[in-house]
């Protein structure tokens, strides 16, 4: 008995995999790399955390993260403390912020110069820095598909002056378009269509990383199309007479996704930096808001009395962005197995 | 004047009796000649020629690179913002009513090429001055006869009847179209400092001038260092006015951060440090290190000018409920604390000629300022009906300004506005806040006294002269115009030489003016912290030139 049903369910298994489709097969293989996995859970637990910003601070730190406390106190162990503690030894200069009480409560990771509470700032910081990454990859993805399909679908004129368009681009200093775009924007601000850009405004790093990074995704999907545009059944398409956008949507563009998705994990990485360094650099995120970038900004004053208030966005950067580079690894091996090439 | 890289101001010192108290006093003891003094900077504070720069880091320098006429008395207390006789003889005797003081050169000085001084050299200079637009010129040298058409038209700027030399016996005359009680101090400072004649009428940038002084430049190279020597022609005529220095060469050194440089001194691989160490060295240094600290407190202020022709600021009510509204004390803590600056919100700073404690921006209006009245502060708002307008303030992006823009914003918002603020380059800051084409409604700032005189802050920051529309160099940053507080200005100009008790109460009367008319946020009155190494001995710090660097000595 034993023996004849055991031959009925290998047929029905290879038969669903004979049958499943490339999706199928992708996410099957994504399942069974755990390192991917790891990361993927990685990420959905820092997004969770810095989406309960809110709630961490009304129900756990009890303070407005966006507000300087400089004269507020705090219970410790049954003292009274100084969120700022002047320092009494010597010549008593300088004023201390508190360092972390390491406690689900206020003042876990301590505060910065202004007083505020570092732990709270973190999360609501990975918001701005995830929102701004994630747009930004948004908007790039959708450029560079764009500009990366008809280049290599049309060819010819069309090809070599999107191609000159991307140069231009990839060879333009991110930071000093960063640099001059903050400047101009201080007196005046910018408006492209319905959206206005005005200082301090988060589509400001959205569109210079959206922007700046189109090439580095558009000439992958160009080099792709050019080869797709020789393989045998777009070929068959032409010579059975299909219309030029029927072939782009049925026989390119499925083709493409894959490789756009690919590029997802990695951009989100690539541009989580370089929001931070722009926000370093006082062009992204202003004050008072936060970000990982301005959170290390406020704590370069405080290296050496309280380190963890720069640490701890440098460490929740690092995380995060390994755990996205380690589930884009994952996502092309499912994906494009073949495939080997890295973003940047 | 301001401090910083570009454009600030200078000097100061404030001498607050017992000023400094600290380990460093001046050792009254024999020094030794010879070795190298090594300072550090973050960078570079642009051009070299003394006629130009307009920088705290290179007029400490240029004090002891160049001479004018009469200088400020090289000593280590108060009556260090004392006037005395450089390359001249001895201090003239206002005539004519103090509009004319009549110079005589001392002989036998030469500049460190080998030439002599003469009095064509002392035209030629003041000529220049306004031959390359120099930034005081409009402002510090324009009562000189002949300056309105010099200003008009530099290039043939000649100065007749202003400067009149005669070479046969040695003096040169100044003739001033009124009398002006600070002229001594005006030439006082670098920029009326005496170079040869033949120097061209161009910014020098990074090209050593000539000077008198114990010290010569023998190289400069903004991105590496300011190398400076011996002048093998300088022979010591005047201990208080050009002492003879100790080291043989001075390195000045730019490139490392304040945090380098802090351990670079820690270390015994550099001397000093012109940058204000860094807040989060502050505790450490006074602890571990503090017999190599040195504390003095400034006649400086840190202030936030708000635009008085801009709303909301145009309206005086809201300038007032800023003032009551800010928590000084708070602000203290962003600074360092309050062993490093003092709560303030008045203009001039305390210890100053003129000064009269005044507050009445405080919950307690008097003398002192004691806690915000952020209840009143509302009031004004409600009143001048200007609650929920969009407001912006411009801090430099260093840790303090835009930590104080930060608090200020949530001051603004507690008071009902949409306060933003942009923190931007300390090295375009101060003259982007000064143009009027900027628009910018109220910013952090600080200022630092060129000389020891209440018009250095008063006029200078808040008479209707100072005041030029859409310019880099408009220093009454407030564009605040009052003719009433003008006219009390001039009154106290005019009764510096034949009155100078009367000028004083002036002087105080328009203190108090101005702070009512609260053109700015005055928020408190700065300490200079100097970290120094093991080796300096008779570190000695002058009210108006900080440390005078030449005066130390390297065991």
């Amino acid at each position: 008995m034993t023996s004849d049903a055991q031959p009925l369910k290998q047929t029905s298994s290879q038969r669903r995999r004979a049958t499943e489709g490339p999706w199928a097969t992708a996410w099957r293989k994504l399942r069974r790399d755990r390192a991917a996995l790891f990361a993927f859970a990685v990420l959905i637990a820092i997004v969770l955390a810095c989406a309960s910003a809110p709630l961490y601070a009304d129900y756990v730190s009890h303070t407005n993260p966006f507000v300087t406390n400089l004269n507020g106190e705090i219970e410790i162990d049954g003292q009274i403390r100084q969120v700022l503690e002047p320092s009494t030894e010597g010549l008593g200069l300088g004023m201390t912020p508190i360092g972390p009480t390491w406690r689900f409560g206020p003042y876990a990771l301590g505060a910065d110069n202004q007083g505020r509470d570092v732990a709270a700032r973190l999360l609501y910081g990975g918001r701005n820095s995830l929102l701004i990454a994630g747009v930004a990859a948004t908007l790039c993805l959708v450029l560079a598909t764009f500009v990366g399909v008809v280049a290599g679908f049309f060819g010819g004129v069309v090809d070599m002056v999107l191609s000159r368009i991307l140069d231009v681009l990839w060879a333009f200093p991110i930071f000093l378009l960063a640099i001059s775009l903050s400047i101009v924007l201080i007196a005046q601000s910018i408006r492209i269509g319905p959206i206005e850009i005005r200082s301090g405004s988060l589509w400001l790093p959205i569109f210079i990383i959206g922007i700046v990074f189109v090439p580095y995704v558009a000439r992958p999907i160009r080099g792709q199309v050019l080869t797709l545009m020789q393989a045998e059944f777009v070929t068959a398409a032409v010579g059975l007479g299909a219309t030029p956008l029927r072939i782009l949507l049925r026989d390119v563009l499925p083709n493409v996704v894959t490789r756009i998705i690919v590029f997802v994990p990695l951009m989100l990485a690539l541009n989580m930096i370089i929001e931070s360094a722009l926000s370093f650099l006082s062009i992204g995120v202003q004050p008072p808001d936060a970000s990982w970038g301005t959170i290390i900004q406020d704590g370069q004053g405080l290296l050496y009395s309280r380190p963890l208030v720069a640490l701890a966005p440098g460490i929740a950067i690092v995380v995060t962005v390994l755990a996205l580079n380690i589930l884009g690894d994952g996502v092309r091996d499912a994906l494009d197995p073949k495939s080997s090439f890295r973003v940047a | 004047m301001r401090t910083g890289k570009r454009l600030t101001a200078l000097l100061s010192g404030a001498l607050l009796l017992g000023a400094s108290a600290l380990p460093l006093a001046a050792q009254a003891q024999e020094g030794k000649m010879g070795g190298t003094l090594r300072l550090l900077a973050k960078a570079a504070s642009g051009t070299i020629d003394p006629h130009i720069n307009y920088t705290l880091q290179y007029f400490q320098i240029n004090y002891i690179l160049y001479d004018g006429l009469v200088t400020f008395r090289k000593v280590g207390d108060k009556t260090g913002f004392d006037v005395v006789a450089d390359l001249a003889e001895a201090l003239p005797e206002p005539q004519d009513g103090g509009r004319k003081y009549v110079f005589k050169l001392r002989d036998g000085i030469k500049f460190a090429d080998g030439s002599d001084v003469t009095t064509e050299d002392v035209v030629a200079s003041f000529q220049r001055i306004f031959k390359i637009s120099g930034p005081t010129a409009g402002t510090f040298y324009n009562g000189i006869i002949g300056a309105d058409k010099c200003l008009a038209e530099p290039a043939g700027c000649t100065l007749e009847g202003g400067v009149v030399a005669d070479a046969a016996a040695g003096t040169v005359t100044f003739n001033l179209t009124q009398p002006d009680g600070e002229f001594l101090q005006k030439i006082a400072i670098p920029h009326a400092a005496i170079l040869p004649a033949e120097t061209e009428l161009k910014d020098y940038g990074t090209d050593p001038i000539p000077g008198t002084g114990a010290y010569m430049i023998e190289s400069y190279d903004p991105n590496k260092r300011l190398k400076m020597v011996r002048n093998p022609y300088f022979k010591e005529w005047s201990k208080e006015a050009q002492p003879a220095g100790y080291p043989d060469e001075i390195d000045y050194d730019f490139g490392l951060t304040e945090e380098a440089a802090v351990t670079a001194i820690q270390n015994g691989q550099a001397d000093w440090m012109f940058d204000p160490p860094p807040p989060d060295r502050l505790a450490e240094l006074g602890t571990t290190y503090a017999s190599q600290v040195s504390l003095h407190p400034l006649t400086a202020m840190w202030y936030a000018p708000m635009n008085t022709n801009l709303a909301p600021f145009d309206d005086v009510r809201v300038r007032q409920a800023v003032n009551l509204a800010i928590d000084r004390n708070a602000v203290v803590k962003l600074f360092g604390g309050s062993n490093l600056a003092q709560p303030a919100c008045q203009i001039l700073p305390p210890g100053f000629p003129s000064y009269e404690p005044y507050c009445p921006y405080t919950a307690d209006p008097g003398a002192k300022w004691t806690a915000p009245d952020l209840a009143k502060a509302k009031a004004l708002i409600a009143e001048s009906g200007t609650a929920g307008q969009e407001v912006t303030i411009i801090s430099e992006d260093n840790v303090v300004s835009r930590a104080i823009g930060v608090y200020l914003q949530d001051v603004l918002n507690e008071l009902g506005f949409k306060a933003s603020v942009k923190p931007i380059s300390q090295n375009i800051q101060f003259t982007y806040i000064q143009n009027t084409n900027n628009k910018v409604q109220i910013s952090i700032s600080q200022w630092f006294q060129d000389y020891p005189s209440p018009s250095n802050f008063l006029q200078v920051l808040f008479s209707c002269a100072s005041f030029t529309p859409g310019s880099d160099a408009s220093v009454n940053i407030s564009g605040f115009c009052d003719e009433s507080v003008d006219a009390m200005m001039a009154e106290a100009q005019a009764a510096s030489i034949s009155d100078p008790a009367k000028a004083a109460k002036i002087w105080t009367a328009v203190d108090k003016a101005v702070t009512d008319a609260a053109p700015a946020a005055v928020l408190f009155t700065p300490k200079r912290v100097d970290f120094i190494s093991k080796r300096v001995q008779n570190f000695t710090f002058s009210p108006q030139f900080y440390w005078i660097i030449s005066q130390s000595w390297i065991e």
